[in-house]
């Protein structure tokens, strides 16, 4: 087990720069998530990482050795691959004992350690398959303990559940979990799927563009999004953005939504927002969850308007609603029995003590 | 009979959603049925008129006879054949060389389509198609240049090499390598990235990789080359024909048609009884190696 370093590492192919120079510490026995879009560099970092490409710039260290030119063997790393990546002519016990057996373990080592791992991820009634007999699931799991039984430094995974149906996902994201508890090896997954970076990370990094965007636990990105990307990228449905301008009135700070809509800035919100300068092109960051269907009594920063509903989709649970507010598509959740219908008119509540205000220039939240 | 035609056509049709796609189906086998026996027939004729012959005596032969009919057969050619010393050297030399460059060819051109398919280094694409350019040039018109190459050879270092069968050894696979390597290629080509990168984090090294994970996964594509390279050595006529001239040292191809055909005098039953006993162990490695040919074996190791 040991802790991953990333110094100032650039990846450029010919004159396009896949990553631009990122800094990231993972300590012992973290599990890290990269998330973010395609082609934002998360995937060529973590093969970085592992070895099968060269850096441009910058250093990779793990467990305190600098391994920028260090081989893929001598990492100590396992890796589990999108396609499963498993040998077709071995069995199952053949493909996970095969790293062990080309470094001459002895053969009840091996044995000991394939049955463990098999038993941790309950394909022992497996072990002796070949891979074209398995499901995808179990295939996932196969490559799981080809890199368990290595017992290695750290455990790479590239986006392991991408081929699996939802179902599968969901259950293969709790085993991979449960794995990570019991081995409590340091761990770098990637995703581009963001249910998953929240669920299994201890903290996630969201790239974009060949940089990152944010460090955080899932509840830090959650709440505090530090740019309108990172806002808009975590959290299913995502956060609505709406052009708005500040404005004081009556001695009290209000933001402004269109010629009819303003609404008074919440107190402690108002103190971090009054440095603002009033003309600037900012945009109100809400989630859908903050806008609901309103009370008889409302909270102390908490605004209602009325709304004239686009499109309803009941979810059992709750309806999410889409309207339309000053020229950008706008969604909130209320109750199933709050009377959502498609082109109804609705009461709505917006919960501001969850407001974030984006600098439109930036990209970032003030 | 009135009554029932009335129910039948009142009943529901049986393939009512895909009629029309079956019918094109259809239709499309009745065509491929019909080309693929033409060409069958086509192809078999001459084996077929190979085996009448060859069992027919000179008389029969030069009678006026119907030539696809046996009216007295006889074993007499094939007895002939396998009783002299001359056609079972040829034989021999025929099954040495094609062993041999068989060899040869596969321990160059697995390595070789290896590192030009997986190995990214400077020029590894042009070096692979320039391994397929070399292929293209025709023998007819290497044959004069690689004998003059030989010829000098010979007087320069005193090891004569034209007239020894084995001197095919190294003139076969000038043929067989680049064709082979570029087969392999491919196949390695359609093996998917992550098996090898799998492979070299599990700390194998390349040739560990080569020889432990791409040469079982490719096996079908190597026997596919092994089968080329085979019929490639086992039919070869030019270079035989130009490089050996004592009986001795004749591949079976070149020794039939030097020996069975004196001066104007062609040996037709004895021609056609060798032509067929040539052809017999490419048939019996096709027919040995089919399924393996077949055999796809790279199903599951990915998202299939």
């Amino acid at each position: 087990m040991a802790e991953v370093n990333l110094r100032k590492v650039v990846k450029r192919y010919d004159d396009v720069e896949a990553v631009r120079g990122i800094d990231l510490d993972i300590p012992d026995k973290e599990f890290v998530v990269f998330v973010g879009p395609s082609g934002c560099g998360k995937s060529t970092t973590l093969r970085m990482i592992a070895g099968l490409e060269d850096i441009s710039d910058g250093d990779i260290v793990i467990g305190g050795d600098v391994v920028n030119d260090v081989p893929p063997k001598d990492r100590d790393i396992a890796m589990v691959f999108q396609n499963y990546a498993l040998y077709p002519h071995m069995t199952v016990a053949e493909n996970m004992s095969f790293g062990l057996r080309l470094k001459k373990y002895p053969k009840a080592e091996i044995k000991q350690r394939v049955d463990e791992a098999a038993r941790m991820l309950d394909i022992t009634d497996l072990i002796n398959r070949k891979p074209k007999q398995l499901s995808g699931g179990q295939r996932q799991r196969v490559a799981m303990g080809r890199a368990i039984v290595r017992n290695p430094k750290v455990f790479l995974f590239d986006e392991p559940l991408s081929n699996l149906d939802a179902q599968l996902r969901v259950q293969m994201r709790f085993e991979i979990k449960r794995v990570h508890q019991k081995v409590r090896t340091t761990t770098v997954y990637v995703t581009h799927d963001q249910v998953e970076a929240m669920t299994l990370a201890d903290r996630v990094v969201v790239m974009n563009n060949g940089r990152i965007e944010q460090v955080g636990t899932p509840n830090e990105l959650y709440h505090r999004p530090a740019t309108r990307f990172v806002a808009g990228f975590i959290g299913s449905p995502s956060m609505n953005f709406i052009p708005c301008t500040l404005e004081d009135a009556a001695g009290r700070l209000q933001i402004r939504l269109s010629d009819t809509l303003a609404m008074p800035v919440p107190d402690q919100k108002a103190a971090h927002y009054r440095g603002i300068a009033r003309d600037k092109k900012l945009q109100l960051g809400i989630r859908p969850e903050h806008i609901t269907d309103a009370k008889a009594t409302l909270e102390p920063g908490v605004s209602a308007f009325d709304a004239l509903l686009d499109v309803t989709e009941p979810m059992g649970m709750e309806t999410l609603i889409y309207f339309n507010l000053n020229g950008s598509e706008v969604c909130g959740r209320v109750s199933p029995n709050a009377g959502a219908r498609d082109g109804g008119v609705l009461r709505l509540a917006v919960d501001l003590n969850n407001m974030h205000l984006i600098d439109e220039g930036t990209g970032l939240v003030i | 009979m009135a009554s029932t035609l009335t129910i039948d056509k009142a009943a529901p049709r049986r393939n009512p959603g895909y009629g029309s796609m079956s019918r094109d189906r259809a239709w499309a086998l009745k065509w491929s049925y019909f080309f693929l026996t033409i060409f069958a027939i086509f192809s078999l004729v001459p084996p077929l008129y190979m085996l009448v012959t060859s069992l027919k005596s000179s008389q029969e032969i030069s009678a006026a006879t119907n030539p696809w009919w046996v009216f007295h057969p006889t074993l007499s050619n094939y007895i002939q054949l396998l009783t002299s010393n001359q056609f079972l050297t040829f034989f021999f030399n025929s099954a040495m060389v094609s062993i041999f460059v068989v060899t040869i060819t596969m321990l160059i051109s697995v390595p070789a389509a290896f590192a030009l398919a997986r190995m990214r280094f400077w020029g590894s694409a042009t070096l692979a198609t320039g391994v397929f350019l070399t292929y293209l040039i025709p023998d007819t018109l290497l044959f004069i240049p690689l004998f003059k190459m030989f010829a000098t050879f010979g007087d320069w270092s005193g090891i004569q090499l034209i007239n020894r069968w084995y001197v095919l050894l190294i003139i076969y696979p000038t043929l067989t390598v680049p064709f082979c390597t570029w087969i392999m290629i491919g196949y390695f080509a359609s093996i998917p990235k992550e098996l090898d990168e799998a492979a070299i984090i599990d700390g194998a090294s390349w040739f560990q990789t080569l020889t432990r994970i791409f040469i079982p996964v490719a096996l079908p594509g190597i026997i596919a080359a092994t089968i080329f390279a085979f019929t490639v050595s086992w039919a070869q006529f030019l270079y035989p024909l130009v490089f050996t001239t004592s009986v001795d040292q004749l591949v079976l191809p070149v020794g039939i048609i030097t020996t069975l055909i004196k001066g104007d005098v062609f040996n037709w039953g004895q021609i056609m009884t060798g032509a067929l006993l040539g052809a017999a162990p490419p048939l019996i490695i096709y027919a040995f190696l089919m399924d393996y040919y077949i055999a796809g074996l790279t199903a599951g190791a990915t998202k299939g």
